[in-house]
């Protein structure tokens, strides 16, 4: 019994120099474990005194208790040191560029189309489609345009022979649904035209949206109020000034172009809108009667408003484009920066 | 339309500065293009009078001159001019004069001799584009010592206006006055045109054999013109500042009145023409040399003007030269007549012509304005010229002339369209300005449409002439209503955007290219492909319909390569056109290319090429999307611009819907394009047709695995194997896959061996090992014998 705070203090000793779990672990069994050192002066209790024996027992219990604790911190303590180590030397330079495929990206036309079509299913307009090579019937005749009518000098058509051709406009689209379906008719066709012009700003091919609205009691102020809210969602600019500019279409009657505040210079003049403060995005117009009759709609009932405009410009106001041709090089350099 | 903002304000003047004009007349319809000065910025240029002229002491091509500017005293002024002369009336900037750009004159001595001050051509005041020959001579009228600018009204803009072609009434002074007046409520000064009375009684004969196409003739003799008389300045400035040149007196008053009134007119060289006039079709194999140098082939059916003879004009498109007006004529047939708009439509075009007498005409020209241009013409005419006309000769068929429609105006329709009540008086106002009369009944109004207006039949016509007067931005603001219908969505069609979003989250980046691609192109690519061909295509490698995306596709990625971009991965989606024109499909594809490593160059990255499988992956994974995964199958195949060894017709169905495959090296070679690149192509209706989600129950049961190693040749498709394997592995086979290929060391040469995974899983009880062992028997025997399958120990 004499000998337990020298005993105590080498167990001590050996916990502090325990350098790793295993070692530690032996010290345990040294002085605790069933063979222990301290375990055998409980066992040798029973060879006192009676009345030394509960002091005794109190004291070699302190004891174990303290040295009990003690192994368990140091063992804390080599456990922690040791995942420490561990995750030191897991570490990882994670600013490194992470692997795999990187993300592709959407033609930007194809972005400014989704845009429309979605803008526009908001209030409930289907998206139509139809052929690109037409025939002069839907592309011309049945929108009011005759053969030899000045209007036909307005765009330059491709032809495959003296019928058939590359449609100008996604106009034909219109004739082909309203041919299908009776009024009410809210649809947008978007898709690829064609006018055989080639310069700094004409490509022989381009995208339109051509929209449709046709009901009872439709109104040029409708048409106003739908151009209007479109091309403020479109542009994200609830002031932005929109004008309407009578102007013709042999398919619509009464027909406007629609100007806006130049969204480069807000409308003080630059490059872009010629220095007039003002860009044309758009045309459009209430449908003709005549279109309606090729359709076979009664223009009596019903009227409907059109318009339609053209993707790539409105690609390069909103995004800042200064190249049309850039937009059929499909440069990736170009492309990426839209994904 | 080009014109003289002074000219037109001769006609009607609304308080509006040039610019507010400009802005009322764009609003109105009639899009104002440019407004330009019609000369440069100068100031201090008068106009002096050359009073001497002496060769300058030491150089030849200098003269010493002295003007009278209404000074004190003659000015020397260094000139070298050739055309200066004495007597001569010239532009002098004076000394301190500036000249446009900014240029100030100044006392300065040439090769030793004084020069103060500078006689100015008409380029160097920026009245003339380019530069001129000389000096600018002026008319001896003109009044020396008085300021230049002010003379000739130089302070003046030329209006451009870009009019759409539904608006012929406005290619004249008259038509874009009449506009003004009615935009600013403002009455018209109209020139006076009062009928000229012959002074003798000489006619030459018309007949008119097309009355339809020529509803009114008219023309008339004019005798002893003189085409050494000068037009005068007045209206070769005012030409000028339309856009036209002045050429000759005569031709000068032509394009005058048809600038003014928008008739155009055409004055033959009467001695050469015989017989008489007639209108009539062109017809046989007759040929006609134009003013401007082109001998044409005329079609049957052209409109012509003839003498008894031969063809003298394309009617209201080009006169011929052989009966024009030169300097040595002495009499003149002069001609005013109105053809139908139908009649000269398209007739310029198909002959490659344009011009501004064929311009109107398709547009259509006021038939009640034959009569009064021709008086106006030969009233300027005698002015300038002199001559006696005789009196006028007109065919006229009433039965063939437009003269305007009656179109009724509901007063409920006018409100219904615009939104917007417009009052009677304003409406009537309007209407009546616009040169209608207006009567009113029950419903609304009756409107007699003008003689000039060929664009009015309808009542929607008259809606929108009083919109745009009344103005677009008076016409309120509302929004559509609509009943709230919600539409049916099959949810078993894949949208479009998320299969390019698919491509997208691969790594692929969407391309647009043009439908119409290079014959030569489209043949390597996709030999014997038939597509239809461009009758007019704009250029040679763009002339044919792209029966497959390849040609743009693989256009697409060689720009790239060019471009320093080594690794490519494009996509496109669009029509496709196969077949002749009458036998045609427009069909939607889905196509895609990729070459070059298979990843960005980066510190984890192999440097390992793509190769077949890294396309077919990407092409699996966007094809689960459709939830169908026993519907594709990819079956070697041949295609003729693809590896024979390294190409997959893709099925959907049972039918064959695609192709997928490496570029055949050949093609490669043709191409130019030394790496390899991969492509898919299909049709656009089997990815998008998917099927709706079927759920099935999760069992509880354990699954049991078998692998098998089966060596066979090199040639047996795996597909096939797997296919017959699964035949044999009963109802709960619920995966099978094939975890390796191995070919070498220990395998026999041509031969392979394939690991297989397989799975079973039953729905309601645990599998024993006696099933499996069974089902494994089948499998392998029937790998056996159907694929000499050896199995691996």
């Amino acid at each position: 019994m004499d000998h337990l705070p020298q005993l105590v203090a080498e167990a001590r000793a050996a916990i502090e120099s325990a350098e790793d779990v295993q070692s530690l672990d032996e010290v345990r069994v040294r002085y605790l474990g069933k063979k222990g050192e301290i375990t055998a002066l409980l066992k040798g209790l029973g060879k006192l005194p009676a009345e030394e024996r509960p002091k005794a027992g109190e004291q070699i219990n302190d004891a174990k208790q303290v040295l009990s604790d003690e192994l368990e911190a140091r063992k804390k303590h080599l456990q922690d040191a040791e995942l420490n180590a561990r995750l030191a030397q897991e570490r990882i330079d994670v600013t490194l560029p992470g692997r795999g495929e990187p993300t592709g990206g959407l033609h930007p036309v194809t972005r400014t189309l989704e845009r429309i079509e979605s803008l526009f299913a908001h209030i409930g307009f289907d998206v139509a489609v139809g052929p690109e090579l037409e025939d002069d019937y839907h592309n011309f005749e049945a929108l009011n345009i005759p053969a030899h009518h000045p209007a036909r000098g307005m765009a330059d058509t491709f032809y495959f022979d003296a019928s058939r051709l590359l449609r100008t406009h996604t106009s034909p689209v219109q004739v082909r649904t309203m041919k299908e379906q009776a009024p009410p008719i809210r649809i947008v066709c978007p898709g690829r035209v064609y006018r055989s012009d080639s310069d700094l700003t004409h490509t022989p091919m381009f995208h339109q949206v051509e929209g449709l609205l046709v009901d009872e009691d439709v109104s040029f102020a409708d048409l106003k109020g739908t151009i209007e809210d479109f091309l403020k969602a479109f542009f994200e600019r609830e002031s932005l000034s929109v004008r309407f500019r009578p102007s013709y279409f042999p398919f619509t009657e009464p027909s406007a172009e629609v100007d806006i505040q130049c969204v480069m210079c807000g409308g003080d003049g630059c490059r872009v809108c010629s220095h007039s403060g003002w860009l044309e995005v758009m045309g459009c117009g209430m449908v003709h009667p005549e279109v309606f009759r090729h359709s076979g709609i009664d223009a009596e009932r019903y009227t409907g408003f059109a318009f339609g405009m053209g993707a790539e410009r409105l690609t390069m106001l909103r995004y800042g484009v200064n190249d049309l041709r850039l937009f059929f090089e499909n440069d990736l350099r170009f492309l990426r920066q839209f994904g | 339309m080009k014109f003289s903002e002074t000219w037109l304000r001769h006609w009607v003047s609304p308080d509006w500065t040039t610019q507010a004009l400009a802005d009322h007349i764009t609003m109105a319809g009639l899009e104002v293009d440019a407004i330009a000065p019609v000369a440069g910025a100068f100031d201090g240029v008068v106009i002096a009078e050359v009073v001497d002229k002496q060769p300058h002491p030491s150089a030849d091509k200098l003269n010493v001159c002295h003007v009278d500017d209404g000074g004190d005293e003659p000015v020397q002024v260094v000139c070298g001019a050739p055309n200066v002369a004495v007597g001569q009336k010239v532009p002098f900037a004076r000394v301190n004069a500036t000249l446009p750009g900014d240029f100030k004159i100044k006392k300065a001595k040439l090769r030793g001799v004084e020069s103060r001050g500078m006689i100015c051509s008409a380029s160097e005041l920026e009245l003339e584009e380019g530069t001129s020959d000389g000096i600018w001579v002026l008319p001896p009228t003109a009044p020396v010592g008085d300021g230049l600018r002010d003379w000739l009204a130089l302070d003046d803009h030329a209006i451009e206006v870009d009019l759409t072609p539904n608006r012929g009434d406005c290619l004249s002074l008259k038509g874009m006055a009449r506009e003004v007046g009615v935009l600013s409520r403002l009455p018209l000064n109209e020139p006076e045109i009062s009928v000229v009375t012959p002074k003798n009684q000489e006619t030459f004969p018309v007949r008119v054999e097309a009355p339809a196409q020529c509803p009114r003739y008219a023309g008339r003799v004019i005798r002893g013109v003189d085409l050494a008389a000068e037009t005068p300045l007045w209206m070769t400035e005012r030409l000028r500042r339309s856009g036209i040149r002045a050429i000759d007196p005569i031709v000068d008053v032509t394009n005058y009145v048809m600038l003014e009134l928008g008739q155009p007119m055409h004055a033959f060289d009467l001695a050469r023409l015989q017989d008489g006039i007639v209108v009539r079709e062109a017809r046989g194999d007759e040929r006609l040399t134009l003013l401007d140098g082109q001998d044409i082939a005329l079609r049957d059916g052209t409109l012509i003007i003839a003498d008894a003879h031969r063809p003298l004009a394309i009617a209201g498109v080009m006169g011929g030269e052989a009966s024009g007006v030169n300097a040595n004529t002495q009499d003149i047939f002069l001609e005013s007549a109105f053809f139908s708009p139908l009649a000269v439509a398209g007739q310029a075009r198909s002959y490659g012509l344009h011009t501004d007498a064929s311009h109107r005409f398709e547009r259509g020209v006021d038939p009640q304005l034959t009569q009064v241009a021709l008086e106006r013409a030969t009233q300027l005419l005698l002015e300038i010229v002199g001559g006696e006309p005789g009196p006028v000769t007109e065919v006229a068929s009433p039965d063939h002339l437009p003269l305007g429609c009656s179109v009724t105006l509901r007063r409920a329709r006018l409100d219904q369209c615009l939104s917007l009540v417009i009052a009677d008086d304003d409406v009537v106002d309007i209407l009546s300005r616009l040169g209608m009369h207006v009567d009113v009944v029950a419903e609304g109004w009756r409107v007699k449409v003008p003689s000039w207006r060929f664009d009015i039949a309808l009542e929607e016509d008259l809606i929108e002439e009083l919109a745009r007067i009344h103005g677009y931005d008076r016409i309120p603001v509302r929004r559509p209503a609509a009943r709230l219908k919600l539409s049916a969505a099959d949810e078993t069609r894949q949208p479009l955007s998320r299969l390019r979003r698919h491509l997208v989250a691969r790594g692929y980046q969407e391309a647009i290219t043009y439908s119409f691609v290079a014959p030569e192109l489209q043949e390597t690519l996709t030999p014997g492909a038939i597509a239809p061909a461009l009758a007019n295509p704009i250029s040679a490698d763009m002339s044919v319909m792209r029966a497959s995306l390849l040609p743009g596709l693989v256009k697409a990625m060689m720009h790239n390569l060019n471009r320093q971009q080594p690794r490519v991965r494009l996509f496109e989606t669009g029509l496709v056109f196969r077949g002749e024109l009458d036998d045609l499909e427009q069909v939607s594809m889905l196509g895609g290319i990729i070459c070059g490593p298979r990843h960005p160059e980066g510190w984890s990255a192999t440097r390992e090429r793509v190769d077949f499988f890294d396309l077919k992956g990407d092409l699996e994974s966007l094809l689960a999307l459709t939830h169908r995964p026993d519907a594709w199958r990819f079956e070697a195949g041949e295609h003729p611009g693809l590896h024979p060894g390294q190409t997959a017709r893709i099925i959907c169905d049972g039918r064959p819907v695609g192709w997928v495959g490496a570029l055949h090296p050949g093609v490669r070679a043709e191409l130019g394009l030394k790496t390899g690149a991969f492509v898919f192509e299909l049709e656009l209706e089997a990815a998008t047709q998917g099927l709706l989600p079927a759920f099935e129950p999760l069992s509880r049961h354990p699954e049991v695995r078998r692998d098998l190693a089966l060596v066979v040749k090199d040639d047996v498709p795996v597909m096939a194997l797997m296919d017959a394997m699964r035949d044999q592995a009963g109802e709960w086979l619920v995966d099978l896959r094939l975890f390796d290929v191995y070919q070498g060391e220990g395998i026999e040469k041509g031969h392979k061996s394939l690991a297989l995974g397989l799975t079973w899983q039953h729905p309601s009880r645990t599998l024993n090992d006696d099933e499996i062992n069974q089902l494994v028997d089948a499998i392998v025997g029937e790998a056996k014998s159907r694929f000499a399958a050896v199995l691996r120990s």
